[in-house]
């Protein structure tokens, strides 16, 4: 069969059935050749997006466990109360029952580096992967969600869940270690100096803050993976992957001033904020390296999900 | 990661500087002071890496250290291309001869034989002949002997000595008074080190690597050029180690002489047993000790001098290298002076900054390189620059000055003090004795400081009842003080304690010792000595009055910050030196209430603000993100064809190639009219699926293109809003019900509710209870219908379905395919691609039929039929003719 005789064959149908009953269709003539009503930029409203995540058991169990830790660490702290060694309580752990402040602050050193890390890397990891895995994403691609604001609507809620992982840690640690062990001065590990907890509480946020901020790199590598895997434990496993390797790399003391630029070099630093003179060096040091990475993670991101052909 | 690992290869794969070897060899030189005895030089020669003539470098080892010390640095120096010469001096290491404490008849005699032997060499460039061009570095006793040689060998071109005496009398017997070393407080644990580490060789032999690992291991902070007596690495056992690591220990007993006096020269031995016993310098001492110190060579050194001396230093404090600096300096010889962290009492070490700073001043001053080391900065001080957020560790700032200010500073501070005339007590015995550091013990200091950046908290201790205190107010605003404060006191006896006194105190005068710090006291928290420093001064008290001395305080560079206040003590005692048995008492007061302190306001810390990258790297990845975003858009310009405005679908030369070269879809054009029900028909991999997602947008075309309603159909072009599509099975979130699926992608499109026809839709799906349960307890039918209600959603204009009968059962198929029938007589237009034919032959008005994504043939079911009736018989089915078109039906 030759290509004429294939454009020949169509041409029948071309001629068919268009005059007899086209008019009962009666299709809005928009500029655009929309249906009536459709306009790009009010697809998948945030709202929409929110909860359609919001009611996946991942999300529960996620918020659940989060909130939850600070009163396991409460109940284990009450129950190990008596063998502590007091005095001479210099580290993190041994100044956790002092107060609130120092409650939270032990609270997110045990967690900004893994147990955050994870819970980030699954809303961003899964955001994309997930509905490609459930076929969904094609149907919200013909709907038409347009491709870039479909990332953006997605990239925007799962920041927005993280955000709110990441705050309700520290918070729901707050409250939790003010009930058990009150309201007191932070004492600063190290030296045991202590610091006014209405000086603290500000700077508090400001931890929380770079906390979220340092988890960046986790969120953006995992959203990449994201939109370019249908796995989504794929993609969450990859970011988290991330996180170990740099861990470990880390440790490489040869690497020098190299070890700087890892994405997980500076998840420590907002300890210095909580000191008597805090020291928010490593914070921008941090700050600009997550910032740095993430951008350029998103912007392939986009760049990938834009160019590629969906096939799940 | 790609990125990481290509820099992390290259990093390894670099080529490293190749191993310097050393050459080991005797040198015999003759010395003494008649020039008659011979001695054999233990000597390492490092050939300079680069090859040819290089300048020259003497490098000397610490006392207790052997050429072993400094091996790791000669090996560095080298490498930077200088020929390096190391030698264990005499009295040390293997090398033979006696400890004759850098004299100018011995140890620089040998030091100039050494220059002769390198103006020998043929890779050593030279000024003239037998005049090498050579430097000479070294710490402490090293540190000496370049200076020392410097005055005495105009061939020495230069010289970098560290933590080194000026006057070895003044150090061992200092007097912050001024009085000098005659009238100095003895030094008491210094110097029994420093005595003892010449001392007898350890004779466990080569079984006791415990006594000469501190002073040989080159991994140890020998790199400072300084091992034995550095940071006190050798810690309680270093003393014993003579340094010489393959020490054939004589299986003789050590003779009386030997014990005594171990490797020392007999005079200078005799001198340090009369002055240890007595605690007083005699002027015997002070002329022996004064013939090893450049204090004795005034105006003789006038070679390029960089003097780098630690801020942690209790044997040699600052003072040392002030007076060295200003002695180089009368002779118009140029001059740099850096104070380090480090010391005789431990710090960092800062090995790696010390040896760029060396190799800086070799470069400059041996290698005439213009421009190197730094020129501008003539003094430099390390400060505090907190800790390093990454590692945790201490972070050394250098604050760079064009001058060297002396320890009096650029300028001064008079800062108040305030209190009332103190009785302090002399304890019998002296013990306890007050502590501000325990020489030899730096490391340990270290230690328990702890958290302490540069010197920090020390071990420092006043006992009570012993020390006169004077606080500032609170300052206003942070002090840095650099140099040496200095203060006035005035001490008298106490009136009540003559009784206790013994009859033998002197009648015409008494003499009081006093240890005077500079404390920085905040509220709260334990006062902190810095650097762990005192400053003895020996005051004599006329009988019945008062006597009264200005004292220089230890120099230091230390920042009081604000809120805090200055405290100047003066203690009766002190564990590191020798102070009067006799138990006294006695009332001290300042002459006059304040105490002055030295600023260098031109010392200038580089910028500590963020490091560049910081806000360069955001910047340059937020322009990498913009142009991989910016650039990778594709403007697809609405592109509509107003003469197929009327025609649901044409496609047109579609083509579309996989990866591996072949074409799913190959050149496909048909078209689709208004109220028609398209069979789409092929065998798997007919490409049916493929032109379904082009039609969605999903997959981009490699070739042709696909118009809905004269639309060009591009990735979420909005006139897929016209366009109901079931493509390969249904996809929903398993944990919302149907109706909750059905809504929210509803809401997911932005249209108004009112035109979803739920209720329509609904009822093609047909779930009846089930619509409220969650998806994850659908079955395949069900989802399947659920599915193709979603699809109708709207009631596009559209419709696609791909394979809408899998998972039904007869009935509900027979029921689909009225829906389709009545849908598309609304004037709407349905693609249905299947695999049974028998449901299409019922169900479409047209077909198209795909092979190997190509078009096979197109058109109404009838023609398809009727055309290939006459091959069948009085009625083809479908199937037959479907068989015969893909050329199955052999």
């Amino acid at each position: 069969m030759t290509r004429g005789e294939t454009v020949n064959g169509s041409a029948p149908a071309a001629a068919g059935p268009p005059g007899a009953d086209g008019s009962t269709a009666a299709p809005p003539p928009a500029a655009d050749g929309s249906a009536r009503g459709y306009a790009a930029r009010r697809t998948l409203p945030l709202v929409v997006e929110a909860v359609r995540q919001l009611r996946r058991r991942r999300t529960m169990v996620v918020f659940g466990l989060l909130l939850a830790l600070p009163w396991v660490l409460v109940v284990a702290f009450e129950l190990g109360a008596g063998s502590g060694r007091r005095g001479a309580a210099t580290r993190v752990s041994d100044l956790a029952t002092e107060g609130g402040l120092n409650f939270a602050a032990f609270t997110l050193s045990v967690s900004a580096s893994f147990l955050l890390a994870v819970a980030v890397a699954l809303f961003c990891g899964d955001t994309v992967a997930g509905e490609a895995n459930w076929s969904s994403l094609r149907y919200l691609l013909a709907a038409p969600v347009p491709r870039d604001r479909l990332l953006r609507q997605k990239l925007i809620v799962a920041m927005g869940y993280s955000t709110a992982a990441v705050v309700c840690l520290p918070a729901m640690a707050l409250l939790a270690g003010t009930l058990a062990f009150g309201w007191h001065d932070v004492r600063v590990p190290g030296t045991g100096e202590t610091v006014a907890a209405a000086d603290v509480l500000p700077r508090f946020a400001v931890v929380v803050g770079y906390v979220l901020v340092s988890q960046l790199v986790v969120a953006a590598l995992a959203f990449l993976l994201s939109v370019s895997t249908d796995s989504p434990l794929g993609a969450v496993g990859g970011a988290v992957g991330l996180v170990i390797v740099s861990t470990i790399l880390q440790a490489v003391e040869a690497l020098g001033t190299l070890r700087e630029f890892l994405p997980t070099f500076w998840s420590t630093a907002w300890m210095d904020a909580l000191a008597p003179q805090p020291d928010y060096g490593g914070m921008v040091k941090g700050v600009a390296v997550s910032v740095s990475y993430s951008v350029i993670l998103v912007a392939v991101a986009f760049r990938r999900f834009r160019r590629r052909d969906i096939v799940s | 990661m790609a990125v990481v690992l290509v820099i992390g290869a290259a990093w390894l794969l670099w080529p490293s500087a190749p191993p310097v070897r050393a050459q080991d060899r005797w040198i015999t030189v003759t010395d003494g002071p008649r020039d008659d005895q011979r001695v054999r030089l233990d000597t390492s020669f490092f050939p300079p890496a680069g090859g040819g003539r290089a300048p020259a470098v003497l490098l000397a080892h610490g006392f207790g250290g052997s050429k072993q010390s400094v091996r790791e640095e000669a090996a560095r120096l080298a490498g930077e291309g200088y020929a390096v010469l190391t030698w264990s001096a005499r009295g040390f290491g293997r090398s033979g001869g006696q400890i004759a404490l850098n004299s100018p008849d011995y140890e620089v005699k040998d030091v100039r034989q050494l220059v002769d032997w390198l103006a020998r060499q043929p890779q050593v460039l030279l000024d003239a002949a037998g005049d090498p061009r050579v430097g000479v570095a070294g710490g402490s006793y090293g540190g000496a002997i370049a200076l020392m040689s410097a005055a005495h060998d105009p061939r020495i071109d230069a010289i970098v000595p560290q933590i080194t005496w000026y006057d070895l009398a003044d150090a061992l017997f200092p007097d912050a008074g001024g009085g000098g070393p005659e009238n100095g407080v003895f030094k008491r644990m210094w110097a029994g080190l420093f005595f003892s580490r010449g001392g007898p060789e350890p004779r466990s032999g080569p079984g006791g690597p415990g006594l000469t690992g501190g002073a040989d291991d080159p991994g140890a902070p020998a790199a400072s050029g300084d091992s034995g007596d550095t940071a006190g690495s050798g810690g309680p056992n270093g003393p014993g180690g003579s340094g010489d690591p393959a020490g054939t220990a004589p299986a003789v007993p050590a003779t009386a002489q030997d014990v005594r006096c171990g490797r020392f020269l007999p005079e200078i031995c005799d001198m340090y047993q009369r002055v240890a016993e007595s605690g007083r310098a005699t002027p015997e001492a002070v002329g022996i000790l004064r013939r090893s110190s450049p204090v004795s060579v005034p105006g003789r050194i006038k070679v390029p001098t960089l003097l780098l001396q630690g801020l942690s230093d209790s044997l040699f404090p600052l003072g040392h290298a002030d007076a060295n600096a200003r002695a180089v300096a009368a002779t118009g010889a140029p001059v740099g002076v850096a104070w380090f962290d480090g010391g005789h009492d431990g710090g960092d070490g800062e090995a790696d900054w010390l040896h760029e700073r060396t190799l800086g001043w070799f470069d400059r001053h041996l290698k005439r390189t213009p421009g190197a080391g730094d020129p501008g900065a003539a003094f430099t001080v390390t400060r505090d620059g907190g800790r390093d957020p990454g590692t945790r560790r201490p972070v050394q700032l250098h604050a760079t000055a064009a001058r060297y200010p002396g320890l009096s500073g650029s300028g001064s501070a008079t800062v108040p003090l305030r209190g009332a005339e103190q009785p302090v007590a002399n304890p019998p015995g002296g013990s306890p004795a007050s502590i501000s550091t325990i020489p030899g013990f730096g490391g340990l200091a270290g230690l328990a400081g702890g958290a302490g950046g540069l010197g920090g908290l020390g071990v420092s201790a006043d006992m009570p009842g012993q020390s006169a205190v004077f606080d500032s107010a609170p300052l206003t605003a942070p002090l840095q003080v650099t140099g040496s404060a200095t203060v006035k006191v005035r001490v008298r006896p106490a009136p009540g304690a003559e009784g206790g006194k013994t009859s033998s105190a002197p009648a015409a005068g008494d003499e009081v010792t006093l240890f005077a710090k500079l404390y920085d006291v905040a509220d709260g928290q334990a006062p902190v000595l810095p650097e762990g420093l005192a400053a003895p001064v020996r005051i004599t008290v006329p009988a019945g009055g008062a006597g009264e001395a200005t004292v220089r305080l230890p120099a230091v560079d230390h920042r009081f910050d604000a809120g805090h206040r200055l405290r100047v003590a003066f203690t009766t005692t002190d564990l590191g030196y020798s102070t009067p048995a006799e138990p006294a008492v006695h009332v001290v007061g300042l002459a006059s209430q304040s105490v002055t302190v030295p600023t260098v306001t031109a010392l200038r810390t580089p910028a500590t603000g963020p490091a560049w990258w910081t806000w360069a790297l955001p910047l340059a990845s937020l322009v990498v993100a913009a142009v991989l975003v910016l650039t990778g858009r594709r403007r697809g310009a609405a592109d509509h064809d107003p003469a197929l405005s009327d025609v649901p679908l044409r496609i047109s030369g579609l083509t579309k190639a996989y990866g591996n070269g072949e074409r799913a879809v190959d050149d496909l054009s048909f078209t689709v009219g208004q109220g028609q029900v398209l069979g789409l028909l092929g065998p798997n991999g007919a490409g049916k699926t493929t032109t379904l997602r082009m039609l969605m947008g999903l997959i981009r075309p490699d070739g042709g293109e696909i118009r809905i309603f004269g639309h060009r159909v591009t990735p979420g072009a909005p006139v897929l809003s016209r366009l109901g599509s079931f493509v390969e099975g249904p996809g929903f979130l398993p944990h919302l019900t149907g109706r909750a699926n059905l809504e929210l992608y509803w809401r997911a499109t932005g249209r108004p509710a009112e035109d979803a026809r739920f209720a329509e839709a609904l009822e093609i799906a047909g779930l009846g209870g089930a619509l409220d349960r969650a998806v994850r307890t659908y079955s395949q039918g069900m989802r399947q219908r659920l599915a193709i209600a979603q699809a109708m959603l709207g009631l596009p204009d559209l419709l696609v379905l791909d394979e809408p009968t899998n998972g039904l059962d007869p009935p509900q198929i027979r029921e689909m395919r009225e829906v389709l029938i009545a849908y598309a007589a609304r004037g709407r237009t349905v693609i249905v691609s299947s695999h049974l034919l028998a449901e299409v032959e019922q169900t479409c008005s047209h077909v198209v039929v795909m092979r190997r994504g190509r078009l096979v043939t197109a058109g109404t079911v009838g023609d398809l039929l009727a055309g290939r009736a006459p091959a069948g018989g009085a009625s083809a089915r479908l199937e037959d003719v479907f068989l015969d078109l893909i050329g199955e039906n052999a």
